[in-house]
């Protein structure tokens, strides 16, 4: 199941991130001789006092980030991706000189997939570890419950999950896409390339899927003019699927549209496979299943779906090359990168580059400056930040393999403006 | 709600539906046996239920592994071996745990609950920290995909039909070793009475260290078959706690006969309803209807009559 | 006997008095209001442990969804304050303005009318109370009138734990789903986020429990807590006695749901929120498990029981993330094997004979269960 992908990183695109890369092969142990010099000269061109005056964790020397995600109860299974990310990028960080010159050191706390504990220790990051950043959460659920923390402390969250929108935040950064950049290039190429007329849409019950097949159904009908025969909703952790795929058989859709997550996903692959429905042939999109997922539901399972994503594993660029090859060198070669891992391993990039353009770690600061921060570097080629906090970025469509990777058979030409609050979807 | 199908449609719906209950029923019942066995005849709540059926399911992933690796020509038949560790395992367990724990709290059911709560908290995290926090799935032989066309709308699942099968030949064992073995008899005579059965010769703590070690053997073999269907994750059987304990109170706790009708009559009505309305709903109705009846009927469906 | 009886009551009131020191005096001046807070949201759990140490401690009564009255105590109280947050002003960028935020994501355009008595203060606060007493009733009086207990009672109110978790979440255009109602704001006009008002509402809470414990021991030590007493051990005589054992039961439950609920409403202002995850069955087992730690039958070790249980429980998921789930379990497995009397057991019949021993003559009690 794991990954034919070990091409080596090609040398060359990645001007941004040369010198990182470069101290990571000579190893790690050499790095921080090799990063001192320039550091200590940086940092004394920002004096503590001037780039931090709101009283955060900020020394001479360091600076304190937040990480906080699920790494116990059910969310484990998905966050541990996400924590593996921005570990890494941390650390490539801090080998390449750190940030304004000062190395970044993580506190991390666990939301244990509760969400009022997620809000807890969002206190506890800001108010008492006194964090610059924190990268973290990853349900829908878990933001909302940190999001008053945040504006009421005026804390700066990288959220790396895709999600419904309909939320925008001086406070939050949200580096994965709001529903329409995930939905509706995906749903014109299906039409486009399948000749697709009727739909029948999927979801856990809760307001992501509910939201995203509420956009999918609206673009469905008002603006391509097509058929919905069916939306169903179940139970998260649900297991059996048996009714639903009767109706799939009676109804016969061209497309079915599934955003079921979590354990539900390998139930319903596992019996949509052995109820007899090939998706090889009968045409599957999901917004739901990364990689790490397929690693739960097996490939030869779901061998055949389409995914609208912004980014696969298997995206053949330089820049992702290196980015896998690091991945697998920390965490192992058997592990996998999903979608939103790599969304997460932008956070603490994208707020380094903030922080340097803005010339201070104060929150205020750091958030005004966002707007137009590009990021060259990004595994899934250029991203910039949008005035919404949220990215631009590509709509791409991968067909699952056996392997559980993904060939990518289509992406956007331009980038996706992300649109919170989109109007007519609605 | 009738109006967009056809006769014919509306036909093969009530068909498949009615399969897809009979598959439901099945699995209800595989949870529900082991628990029935230990809450019905011990009177001890076992909240770890859950917790022994997952580790069923996680031997089978080991054994499925295994067989990948050292022995791909037997893979059809791995299954069975990997049904028979699950047993193995999780009955072994379960006459540890019940020699540690269960068995200085006989008299005091309610405390079994906490104890068992307690028991399930560390199964969880050992799960985790030997699987880790994923989900892990097993890849099914080739013989156990797909489905048998009936007519041209109604298809039989195979993998549905193997736990079918494998219930009702689980549930035989377990009702021919309660009426048909010593065992079985020295287990109900204990639960009638226990200080005479225990005059009467019986090794009493031997019968329940048994009977308990049976039960968590057949949450085993029932985690090992859910497999076939869903996910294995270290919190997935949280998940069955409370529909399993519904099913073993609603059908009258010391009744084998009763669990085996509620079960079917809960998973019939859910399956039913859950093509007319969404499964969220579905699920309220059944357990309100359920709690419902309780209410009018506390003791259960089957009442089996002892002296208390 | 009966003189152990009255001095073991005394005690009870000495160790409220204790609490009522230590949580209102000691800890708001050793601790900075982000660990305050912490202590006010653990606070919440102790009105769902003094509930069930009268419910299950005294009458036997093990309710396995106290989370239900305490969740519906917090619902009421969030939708009263999500109403008040919610004004046209605040949610002009809505289709429908003046409605809740996840009424509008899922294309409500009116307000539910079983939301509209949530508009007014008092009509909320009688909810609080009223709601989760009024279920408790239906359950209580048709279950212990048919003379069901045990574990049969403690499997059906997990059952209802399960029913209005998965109704909750099912239906958000009506509850806010799995996020729950979250961004509260102000309490008429007031806004409860700032430190001074979480100062206020941590002594509200503080107060509100003192009052919940004294009254719940005021129970226990007249007639009627006796009787629940009798009850517990021998239902039976209390019958023949010419009682109505089921009636004693089902006013304890509606009692400890009341409490509760008064818990869920606290939680709700002092955390900001209130989510379906309170409503579960593991929450719901988890609060009879730190009444379990504490003493099922004292008030004082309840409460006791439920700070020690959550200070641990944070403190271990701050340090050591992986083994707090082997810290809690081994816990409750002690608790259950070794001293089934929880701390305050050990408190009244390890250490304080000890300590008579040692000081013939002086009055026991000197270091009551807290300071553990």
């Amino acid at each position: 199941m794991s990954s034919d992908n070990k091409k080596p990183g090609v040398p060359g695109a990645w001007d941004f991130q040369s010198p990182t890369r470069r101290q990571l092969l000579i190893g790690t142990a050499a790095l921080a001789g090799a990063a001192m010099l320039p550091r200590s000269a940086w940092a004394q061109a920002f004096p503590t006092s001037v780039v931090n005056t709101t009283g955060l964790a900020v020394t001479d020397t360091e600076v304190t980030v937040g990480i906080l995600h699920s790494v116990t109860g059910t969310m484990a299974i998905s966050e541990t991706g996400s924590v593996q990310a921005e570990k890494l990028a941390i650390e490539q960080i801090n080998a390449a000189g750190g940030v304004l010159g000062r190395q970044i050191k993580f506190i991390q706390e666990d939301g244990a997939s509760d969400w009022p504990t997620f809000a807890e220790k969002a206190k506890k990051l800001l108010v008492k570890d006194k964090c610059a950043s924190v990268m973290g959460c990853w349900t829908s659920a878990s933001r909302k419950a940190v999001l008053p923390v945040f504006e009421q402390y005026n804390g700066m969250l990288y959220y790396p999950t895709f999600y419904e929108g309909l939320e925008q935040s001086k406070n939050v950064i949200y580096t994965g896409q709001e529903a329409t950049q995930q939905i509706i290039a995906g749903l014109d190429w299906v039409v486009r390339e399948k000749g697709a007329k009727s739909f029948y849409l999927l979801g856990s019950d809760y307001i992501w899927p509910r939201t995203s097949n509420k956009i999918a159904r609206k673009h469905i009908e008002n603006f391509l003019k097509l058929k919905v025969v069916g939306e169903e909703y179940f139970p998260l952790g649900h297991t059996q699927f048996n009714s639903v795929i009767n109706k799939l058989k009676l109804t016969k859709p061209d497309v079915i549209y599934a955003i079921i997550v979590g354990g539900s996903n390998v139930a319903f692959y596992k019996q949509l496979k052995a109820a007899g429905i090939d998706l090889t042939k009968q045409t599957l999109v999901t917004i739901s299943v990364t990689e790490d997922e397929i690693l739960g539901i097996g490939g030869e399972n779901i061998v055949g779906a389409y995914a609208c994503m912004k980014y696969f594993q298997s995206l053949d660029n330089p820049n992702n090359q290196a980015f896998v090859s690091e991945f697998k060198k920390m965490w192992g070669a058997e592990t996998v990168i999903g979608d939103v891992t790599q969304a997460a391993y932008l956070g603490p990039w994208l707020w380094k580059l903030t922080v340097e353009k803005a010339g201070s770690f104060d929150v205020d600061k750091v958030a005004a400056a966002s707007p137009g921060i590009e990021f060259k570097g990004a595994p899934e080629g250029y991203v910039r930040i949008h005035e919404n906090h949220h990215l631009w970025s590509k709509t791409r469509v991968g067909l699952a393999r056996l392997d559980g990777q993904y060939d990518v058979v289509y992406e956007t030409a331009d980038l996706m403006e992300p649109n919170p609050f989109p109007k007519g979807y609605q | 709600m009738f109006m967009e199908y056809s006769l014919g449609d509306l036909g093969s719906i009530f068909a498949m539906q009615a399969f897809a209950g009979l598959i439901l029923f099945s699995v209800y019942l595989l949870m529900a046996l082991g628990l029935a066995i230990i809450f019905g005849q011990m009177n001890v709540i076992n909240m770890a239920h859950g917790e022994f059926m997952i580790l069923g399911a996680y031997m089978t992933y080991l054994c499925s592994h295994l067989f990948q690796s050292y022995a791909p020509g037997l893979y059809d038949g791995y299954f069975f071996v990997a049904m028979t560790v699950a047993f193995i395992v999780s009955g072994g367990l379960g006459l540890i745990v019940e020699w540690l724990l269960i068995r200085h709290l006989y008299s005091r059911p309610l405390d079994t609950l906490l104890a068992t709560w307690g028991l399930s908290l560390i199964m969880q995290q050992t799960f985790r920290s030997v699987f880790g926090a994923r989900e892990v799935g097993v890849e099914l032989p080739a013989w156990m995909m797909g489905s048998l066309p009936v007519t041209g709308s109604i298809e039989v699942q195979i993998n549905g039909l193997f736990v079918m099968v494998l219930t009702l030949f689980i549930t035989g064992i377990v009702a021919l070793l309660m009426f048909r073995s010593r065992w079985g008899l020295q287990v109900r005579a204990v639960l009638s009475n226990r200080v005479m059965a225990g005059a009467a010769g019986v090794n009493t703590q031997r019968v329940d260290r048994l009977t308990f070690g049976l039960g968590c053997g057949i949450a085993g073999i029932a985690g090992s078959a859910f497999t076939m269907i869903g996910s294995t994750g270290p919190t997935a059987g949280q998940l069955y706690i409370v529909d399993t304990f519904l099913v073993v109170v609603f059908g009258g706790a010391q009744s084998l006969l009763g669990t085996v009708f509620s079960a079917l009559s809960i998973s019939q009505s859910q399956s039913i309803m859950e093509f007319f309305m969404s499964g969220s709903m579905a699920k309220v109705i059944t357990l309100l209807f359920v709690i419902g009846l309780l209410m009018l009927r506390p003791q259960g469906l089957f009442v089996l009559k002892i002296r208390k | 006997m009966y003189e152990l009886l009255t001095r073991n009551r005394n005690l009870e009131l000495l160790g409220i008095i204790l609490t009522g020191i230590l949580i209102v005096v000691a800890l708001p001046l050793a601790l900075d209001i982000f660990r305050l807070n912490l202590v006010g949201k653990y606070l919440t759990y102790a009105f769902v442990a003094v509930g069930l140490v009268l419910c299950w401690g005294h009458t036997g009564i093990l309710s396995l969804g106290q989370g239900v009255f305490f969740g519906l105590g917090g619902y009421c109280m969030a939708m009263y304050l999500k109403l008040e947050a919610s004004t046209p002003e605040a949610t002009k960028i809505q289709s429908t303005p003046g409605i809740p935020d996840f009424m509008d994501w899922n294309q409500l355009t009116e307000l539910p009318h079983f939301w509209v008595p949530f508009q007014s203060l008092p009509l909320t606060l009688i909810a609080v109370f009223a709601v989760p007493a009024l279920i408790a009733f239906i359950l209580g009086y048709a279950l212990f009138k048919r003379r069901v207990g045990g574990v049969y009672f403690a499997i059906i109110t997990q059952a209802l734990a399960a029913v209005l978790t998965i109704l909750i979440i099912g239906r958000q255009d009506f509850t806010g789903g799995i996020n729950g109602i979250t961004d509260l704001r102000t309490l008429l006009g007031w806004d409860i986020r700032t430190d001074s008002a979480k100062y206020i509402l941590y002594f509200v809470c503080c107060f509100a429990l003192l009052g919940s414990m004294l009254l719940a021991r005021q129970m226990i030590a007249s007639k009627l807590g006796r009787i629940l007493i009798a009850v517990r051990d021998k239902e039976e005589r209390v019958r023949f006695s010419g009682y109505d054992p089921a009636l004693f039961k089902v006013f304890v439950f509606c009692f400890a749901a009341a409490v509760a609920a008064l818990g869920g409403a606290m939680f709700t202002l002092q955390v900001g929120f209130m989510s379906p995850s309170f409503v579960g069955i593991v929450t719901s087992i988890e609060m009879v498990i730190f009444c379990a730690v504490g003493g099922r039958h004292s008030v004082v070790g309840a409460v006791a029981g439920t700070l020690l249980v959550n200070w641990g429980k944070t403190v271990f998921s701050e340090s050591f993330p992986e083994l707090w789930l082997f810290a809690m379990g081994g816990l409750f497995i002690a608790v259950v094997l070794a001293f089934p009397r929880g701390l305050a057991g050990l408190f009244t019949d390890q250490l304080l004979p000890l300590i008579g021993r040692k000081l013939a003559g002086v009055p026991a009690g000197a270091t009551p269960v807290l300071a553990e």
